[in-house]
Order: C-alpha cells, then sequence, then structure tokens
C-alpha cells in the first residue's frame, strides 16, 4: 500500500502484517503494561493502532510513539492471547528499529549507554567474561560490601543507584571452564544425539552451573554434547532494542560456530535466547547466503525441556522432598510456546511437588534490560509477582531464563521473602546425582 | 470542534492524567471492535468516579459537545467508535466491584469492572453470573449492560438484561438518576432501568449496576458433535428443541471456522467436519447425565459422524474458549472480517443458514458462520479486505440481502451486537417509521441537545 518512503522501516513493512489485527481487544487483558496504566496507548492493540498510523502516513514516529515502543516489555503475552495470529514480535521489533533510525529517543547519555552494551559488551563473549572476572574478583575481594557500607553507591546517577543492588552475583568460571575441565569427558561413546549447546551471555556470567546442569542432563539421556568455543550473544538483546544489523551479524557468526546440518538440535536453556533464535529464518530471510542455513537452525533450535521431553527422557529413580513453584519465563511461554515440557521435567523428579503459581505466564519486569531502562514499571510488576510467590507459599521457584531468575532473586531481597530460585535442568541433574549417589 | 478553552474548562474538573489530547493519544481511541470505522476524537477523558461523569456531562451539555462512552472498546457495530468532534469519555478507571450481597445474591459494580471479574467473583461466593459474551475476558459490565450483551448461554440463561435489577445513571444535563432496586418485585413507577439496557450510551452514562446473581448449577457436561453435513446438525437442533430440552449452550461452527479455531486453540479438534456443534448441559447431576445421554443420541440419530464428552472441566473450558474465540480467529484468513448478528426464530433456522450460503454463492464471497443456535442468533462472517472497494461493494449487497431476509423470517438485524454505526442503514426497515418514531421521542427527552452519541442507532 505504501511505497518504501525514505527509508522509513514501518512503511517498508509488509502491510498485511499489520492489517491482521482487527483490533477485537482480546489481547487487553494479558498485558501487564495496560494493566498498569488502563490507557489504550500502553495496550498491544493501541500499540499496534500507533504502528499502523505512522504506516498509513497520519502520525509521525516521535517521542510518545519511541517512549511507547519501550515501555512495551516485549513480552508476547498478546501474541499467546490473539486470536487473530499476529505476529506482534516483527511489529514490535520493527517499531523499535525505526525509532533508533529516526533517533527519536537520542541522548548524548542513552546513546553511550546503548553503544557500550548493544555495540561493544553483548558482541564480545571474550569481552563479556573478562568484566564477569572483573565482577566476581569485585563481588568476592569484599570491594562491594565496602563500596556498599560507604555508601559509594549514591555516586552512580539515580536510576542506576537504585538499581546497584540487583547486580548479580558473577561466577568464578566459565561454562567453557568447566567444559574443558572435565565435562566434555561425560559425553557418551555411543551417543543416540549430537547436540550443540549455547552458553550465552548472562547464563555464562551469572548461571554457568545451569550451563554445566544442562550438559550433564543431556549427556545422561545418551547426548554428546557440543559447546562451540567461537559461539557469541544470540542476539535478542539487540533484536528487541532496534539493532537488527547486530543481531543478523551474530546470527550469522552462530550459525558457522555451530554448523547446524551437522547436529541433531542446537540447545538452549534459556527462554530470551531460544525465543530470539528460533527466528534466525526470519531474521536472515533476505541474505541469500546465510538464508537456507538459517532455516536449518530455526528448525534445530529447542529449548533443554521441550528437547528432552520430546527425546522421551529418562526419568530420575531419586530425589529430594520438595515443593516448589514454576514461572513461566515470557519468552519461553509466549515466544516459543513451550510451557508443558518444564512443568513435565519438574513432575518427572520423586518426591517434588509443583504448586502452580497464579498468574505463572505474566512476566516478572525482567524483559531483558527493561529493568534497567524501565525501573518503575518494573518494580511494580515484580511486587506483583513476588505477592503471588508469597501467596503459593513456597520457599523454591524454578524459572528457565537468567533474566528471570536475576529479577526473581532480587525480588526476594526487596520483598523479605526468602526464595530460591532454580532451573528445572538444574534440580533434573541434582536427581540424577542423588539417582547416582544411592540417596 | 472543541478548542484550547473547551480544554482549559475541563482541567478545572480533571487531574492532568485524566484528559487526554495527543495525536498519539487519540488515534488509539479511534476504534473499536467493528472492522473499518475510524473517527479522530477531540480529546480523551477518563473519569474515576460518578462525580466526575456528572461534572463532564454537564459540561458537555452546556458546551454542545457530543459525548461518546466506552469501556474496552470491544463494541462489533461501532457504538463506542467516536463521532466527528466528540469527547470519549472512557470509563475502565470506574473498575470497582462494590459488594457482593450474599443475602440477596446480588453484586454491585462500577461499569468498567471486566465481565470475567464479575463471573469470577460470583463464582468465588459460590454464585454464578451466567451471562458471557464473546469477549468476557475484556468487555466491560457497563458495556454489557448498555448493549444488551448475549453469549453463549443466553439459550437456557438469557441475556444481560435478565440480570440487572438496579443502575445508577448520568443523564445528560449531569443530574444522577437512581433506578430499581435489589428487590425482586419491584413495580414503582416505569422499569426506567430498562430503557437505559441497550441503550447504547444513548440515553445516559451508567455508572453503578447491580446484578442478580443465581446458585451455580451442581452439574455440567459438554459434547462435541461432529457433521459431514451441515443440514444434519441443524437437524439436530430442531430435535433438541422438540423433544424439550434445553442445554445452556447450543453453539454452532462451520467448517471454515472450526479450521480457523484449531489454527488458534490447538486443541486437537478435526478440522474437516461440514459442522460442529458444542452443547453444554448443566443443573443437578442426575438431570446432566440424562440429559447428556439423550443428546448424544439424538445426535448419533441425526447423522452425526461421532459425538465426544470433554473429560473434565478443563477440556470443557478449553473447548468453550475457543469457541470464544471463533470471531477473531477468523481473522487468520482475511484482513477485513465483518460480522453480522441476524437472528430468527429457531424454527426458521435452516433455511436461514441456506439462505446465508446462496448469498454468499451468488455474490461470489467468502464467509464463515458460526453462531448462537439454540438462540437463533447466527453470525456470518463476511471475509473480506477493506482496501477492495469492489469487494466491498458486494459484502454490502450481501449483507443488505441477509437482513432483509431475517426480517421476512420474522427475525431481527442484530441479537445481541447492537446497532451502533453498522446495523444505522437497516434499523428502519426492520422496525417501521412507528418504533422508530417513538425511540426518537424518549431519546429527545433524555437528551434534548443531542449529546450522547449521536449520529448512532439513528438520526
Amino acid at each position: 500500500m505504501n511505497a518504501p518512503a525514505s527509508g522509513n522501516l514501518i512503511q517498508s513493512l509488509d502491510y498485511a502484517v499489520i492489517q491482521q489485527c482487527m483490533h477485537c481487544g482480546m489481547c487487553l487483558p494479558t498485558c501487564p503494561t495496560y494493566a498498569l496504566t488502563l490507557r489504550e496507548r500502553s495496550s498491544p492493540r493501541g500499540r499496534i493502532a500507533l504502528i499502523r498510523g505512522i504506516a498509513d502516513g497520519r502520525l509521525e514516529a516521535g517521542r510518545a510513539f519511541a517512549e511507547e515502543m519501550y515501555y512495551c516489555l516485549g513480552c508476547l503475552a498478546c501474541q499467546s492471547a490473539c486470536p487473530a495470529g499476529v505476529d506482534y514480535s516483527t511489529l514490535f521489533e520493527t517499531a523499535r528499529a525505526e525509532v533508533e533510525r529516526t533517533g527519536a529517543l537520542r541522548s548524548a547519555k542513552r546513546s553511550a549507554i546503548r553503544a557500550f552494551i548493544l555495540r561493544r559488551l553483548f558482541v564480545s563473549k571474550k569481552r563479556l567474561l573478562r568484566l564477569g572476572r572483573l565482577l566476581y574478583l569485585y563481588q568476592r575481594s569484599g570491594a562491594q560490601f565496602l563500596v556498599r557500607k560507604l555508601g559509594l553507591v549514591r555516586l552512580l546517577p539515580g536510576s542506576l543507584r537504585s538499581l546497584e543492588p540487583l547486580t548479580p552475583v558473577a561466577q568464578a568460571r566459565s561454562t567453557q571452564q568447566l567444559f574443558e575441565k572435565g565435562l566434555a569427558q561425560g559425553n557418551p561413546a555411543q551417543p543416540r544425539y549430537r547436540v550443540g549447546l549455547l552458553s550465552g551471555c548472562v547464563q555464562d556470567l551469572v548461571y554457568s552451573q545451569i550451563n554445566a546442569d544442562t550438559i550433564e542432563v543431556l549427556q545422561e539421556n545418551g547426548c554428546q554434547v557440543m559447546l562451540p568455543p567461537a559461539q557469541q550473544c544470540c542476539g535478542s538483546l539487540h533484536g528487541h532494542n532496534g539493532e537488527l544489523e547486530t543481531a543478523r551479524a551474530l546470527a550469522r557468526v552462530n550459525i558457522d560456530a555451530f554448523d547446524p546440518e551437522h547436529l541433531d538440535a542446537v540447545i538452549t536453556n534459556a527462554g530470551g535466547c531460544g525465543s530470539h533464535m528460533i527466528h534466525y529464518d526470519h531474521l536472515l530471510e533476505g541474505d541469500s547466503r546465510y538464508a537456507a542455513r538459517a532455516k536449518v537452525w530455526s528448525a534445530k533450535v529447542k529449548d533443554i525441556s521441550q528437547f528432552l521431553v520430546e527425546i522421551g527422557f529418562r526419568a530420575p529413580r531419586a530425589g529430594q522432598p520438595q515443593r516448589l513453584t514454576y514461572h513461566d519465563s515470557c519468552h519461553l511461554r509466549h515466544g516459543q510456546k513451550v510451557w508443558a515440557a518444564p512443568r513435565q521435567v519438574l513432575a518427572a523428579i520423586p518426591g517434588l511437588e509443583l504448586v502452580e503459581l497464579k498468574e505463572a505466564d505474566w512476566c516478572c519486569g525482567s524483559a531483558g534490560i527493561y529493568n534497567i531502562t524501565q525501573p518503575e514499571a518494573a518494580m511494580k510488576l515484580l511486587d506483583r509477582k513476588m505477592e503471588n510467590i508469597r501467596a503459593a507459599g513456597v520457599a523454591r521457584v524454578a524459572v528457565a531464563n537468567p533474566g528471570c531468575s536475576i529479577q526473581l532473586e532480587y525480588g526476594g531481597r526487596r520483598s523479605g521473602l526468602t526464595v530460591e530460585v532454580v532451573h528445572p535442568v538444574s534440580l533434573l541433574a541434582a536427581a540424577y546425582r542423588a539417582e547416582r549417589e544411592g540417596v | 470542534m472543541m478548542d484550547a478553552g473547551h480544554f482549559e474548562q475541563l482541567r478545572g474538573f480533571l487531574r492532568p492524567d485524566q484528559l487526554l489530547t495527543s495525536p498519539e493519544e487519540l488515534s488509539v481511541y479511534a476504534y473499536d471492535g467493528t472492522a473499518m470505522l475510524h473517527q479522530l476524537p477531540e480529546c480523551v477523558v477518563l473519569p474515576e468516579n460518578t462525580r466526575q461523569v456528572s461534572n463532564v456531562l454537564r459540561w458537555a451539555n452546556e458546551a454542545r459537545v457530543p459525548v461518546v462512552a466506552r469501556g474496552s472498546g470491544t463494541g462489533l457495530a461501532g457504538g463506542s467508535v467516536p463521532v466527528p468532534g466528540s469527547l470519549v469519555l472512557c470509563l475502565v478507571r470506574l473498575n470497582k466491584i462494590l459488594e457482593v450481597d450474599t443475602r440477596n445474591l446480588t453484586l454491585t459494580a462500577e461499569p468498567g469492572v471486566l465481565t470475567q471479574q464479575i463471573s469470577d467473583a460470583a463464582a468465588a461466593a459460590g454464585l454464578f453470573y451466567p451471562p458471557d459474551p464473546g469477549s468476557i475476558k475484556i468487555s466491560t459490565i457497563g458495556g454489557n449492560v448498555a448493549n444488551n450483551s448475549g453469549g453463549l448461554r443466553g439459550l437456557k440463561y438469557g441475556v444481560t438484561r435478565d440480570y440487572v435489577m438496579a443502575l445508577e445513571v448520568v443523564l445528560a444535563d449531569g443530574r444522577i438518576l437512581n433506578t430499581g432496586t435489589k428487590c425482586v418485585k419491584d413495580v414503582a413507577g416505569f422499569t426506567l432501568k430498562d430503557l437505559f439496557i441497550g441503550s447504547e450510551g444513548a440515553l445516559g452514562v451508567i455508572t453503578r449496576i447491580v446484578l442478580k446473581l443465581i446458585p451455580k448449577p451442581q452439574a455440567k457436561r459438554t459434547l462435541l458433535a461432529l457433521y459431514d453435513r451441515m443440514t444434519d446438525a441443524a437437524q439436530t437442533i430442531s430435535a433438541i428443541i422438540e423433544r424439550q430440552i434445553i442445554p445452556c449452550t447450543l453453539e454452532f461452527l462451520d467448517q471454515t471456522t472450526i479450521a480457523c479455531v484449531e489454527g488458534y486453540a490447538k486443541i486437537g479438534l478435526p478440522t474437516d467436519p461440514d459442522a460442529v456443534l458444542l452443547i453444554e448441559v448443566d443443573g443437578h447431576p442426575v438431570q446432566v447425565e440424562e440429559q447428556a445421554a439423550q443428546l448424544e443420541e439424538l445426535a448419533a440419530v441425526h447423522g452425526a459422524r461421532q459425538v465426544r464428552r470433554a473429560a473434565d472441566e478443563a477440556e470443557a473450558l478449553r473447548l468453550a474458549t475457543a469457541r470464544r474465540s471463533a470471531f477473531s480467529a477468523l481473522a487468520r484468513l482475511a484482513p477485513t472480517v465483518i460480522l453480522e448478528d441476524v437472528t430468527v426464530p429457531r424454527s426458521e433456522l435452516a433455511r436461514m443458514v441456506a439462505q446465508v450460503q446462496e448469498v454468499a454463492q451468488r455474490y461470489q464471497l467468502r464467509i464463515g458462520t458460526f453462531g448462537h443456535m439454540g438462540d437463533g442468533n447466527l453470525h456470518p462472517t463476511f471475509l473480506t479486505d477493506e482496501r477492495n472497494e469492489e469487494e466491498i461493494a458486494r459484502v454490502e449487497k450481501a449483507m443488505r440481502e441477509v437482513f432483509e431476509y431475517a426480517v421476512q423470517l420474522g427475525g431481527t438485524i442484530t441479537g445481541e451486537h447492537g446497532v451502533g454505526l453498522a446495523k444505522k442503514p437497516f434499523l428502519v426497515g426492520a422496525l417501521g417509521p412507528v418504533a422508530l418514531d417513538v425511540m426518537r421521542r424518549v431519546r429527545k427527552s433524555f437528551d434534548p441537545n443531542g449529546i450522547l452519541n449521536p449520529g448512532k442507532i439513528f438520526d
């Protein structure tokens, strides 16, 4: 309908994607930001109407539009709720890319932060892990304790200061180190499957043990696990924050690193990463060299729980009595439609009682870097989540995404609720270990 | 047209966040759930109590500014789409359930409460609020009353009107009217509340609602009958009614609709039958079992390929939820879906269904039909593209024929969506000049300056 004018990304978008929304409103009650404001602009239907306004040339992609697109969590709950099958994810990513193209929110500070996070840190795992090492030393040496005690945190700018307590604890060893120093030897001699594992960024930095548990569980189920050393960030952070070109570059690097044609599956244990990686085909459809490989890749990306259920994983024979609840990572549930599998993994552990969480599929406020960019809304959502966890009356929450884990761990400290956050696969690994040790 | 002076006056009694005027804000209140309607308002006001609603209306009445009241904006006839030069009064912040009275079996709520929340609150008290429009999860109770919404349980339990006991309404001049009581019997004067039910925002703005609740049925059975021929499904329905069984739900979906619903809900519905009936019976456990067995037999006798019983409450809920998504799910097939709402006496259903198919064929249009067969309420849905002017012209001709035929059969142009803008051109044909004249005079007496949703329903 619209000739792509002046490189406007929204106007270049296939109009059918926009028109798919027939504004019935079924998405509204599932949208966390609409629940916070009760203003139509903060609802999926409202945001799509704004996008359509720009596509039709009735509205400018100005500051109000830009702010609204960044107020969206990108949790994709609307996509699960939408009977008409609107591809909100594409609309949302294109809208944010357009905001970046027009520079509607541009400021020196924002540009500097974005350049550091998106173009420097999360494009190089080496750099990221080096930072992790520094963070580890800072935390273990007692320096963090001193900085907090001496009130040096107050030297940070306001918005960051409030987030300092959110800083997760970095791990001593990266997944690659754990793998090379022992885990690799656990690969079965006659594997049933060959799989590659994405070790992730935050997962690697903060939860490398979850990666180790994932590897163990896969090996236990007859998988030969590869950990390609050349792998990089999956690019979801970039895709969701208007840096589609960087996201494409990272996708190509990962396809080369994993060589998906020779794997049975590409495994991820982070909901956010998987949700992005299954769309490499879409991301690279215009790339003549990579389009075909990206299709192979997308078909092979599996969340760990999903893969375990698909191959008929072995239920452990031992386990500890425990009660816990499960929080759905938005991008696992809404982005990948994987919600039954993690519950099935948990249910297979002897002695484990799963208490369903009220609003389990409602965003915790982490949402990539949302808790950094929109701390106020993120904290309201976190408080709502913690209240539901409190009501579930359990001391343990299982979740399959590192962003959620950091957010919920912080939520525990913030709300004074003693709650341990675990990955389902870690519980399964623990059960296999208990079995081996004859507990 | 409103000007800066108008906004200044409104700011005199509203907080800044209660008055929206930016192009972005206005553009997201320019539509409701109806296809192809788009009209920017001049401003949007988000009141938080009856007093503020009253102030806004008094002001608008004096300033002669048209007011369009709305809730979640899920209307299907354009009733909540702004009119030119209007102030949109969005009532979603009046969203408190004020009382659940278990001694009188009533619930009192503000208009912005979601229908689902009403239903949940009733259930939490062990009670039942039956009206369940397709949009139950997001529609507001105020919108339901203003449109006299129906739903899937109309056959046995009636519609919203049957549950409204009392209303608080702000009149066009800002005065606050209370009509009705919690009393089961009340004939003190005219039953004014009945005028506001289904008034589509043209007689006043509802600010508080007292609803009747009923005891929760003890048992429920849900059946799914699959047919290779649509006529067999229609005959099953006639047989059920003749046998004097009143299911609480008796829904019909054609093949096009089933395929779309399954595409969304992925609950394992077969997508090849020509027609599917979703039947629910509720009541005393013994009676429910007996009726379920009778229904199974009737379906089988009338040629059902297969009859399935929902295994448990969860499966029953999945089926009902899938059915509620039918309208939106049809949007998978075409960019524009135009939903109709004709209703005929149940004895005429088979003829109406056949006519819809014939008209679609003659005008070469694609339609998906589903609906509340037990109520005689059909939703033929035209699958089209608003950018194709030639096709839209054919859709309009086809729609007119469908309406005219429904009226000929003793039916009506709208069973539960209302008139709004979409059915306005057909109203006089359906009602005749006398009825329309009386309605005009009623409207004039409530709203002499014509500020309440002007241009809607009729001129």
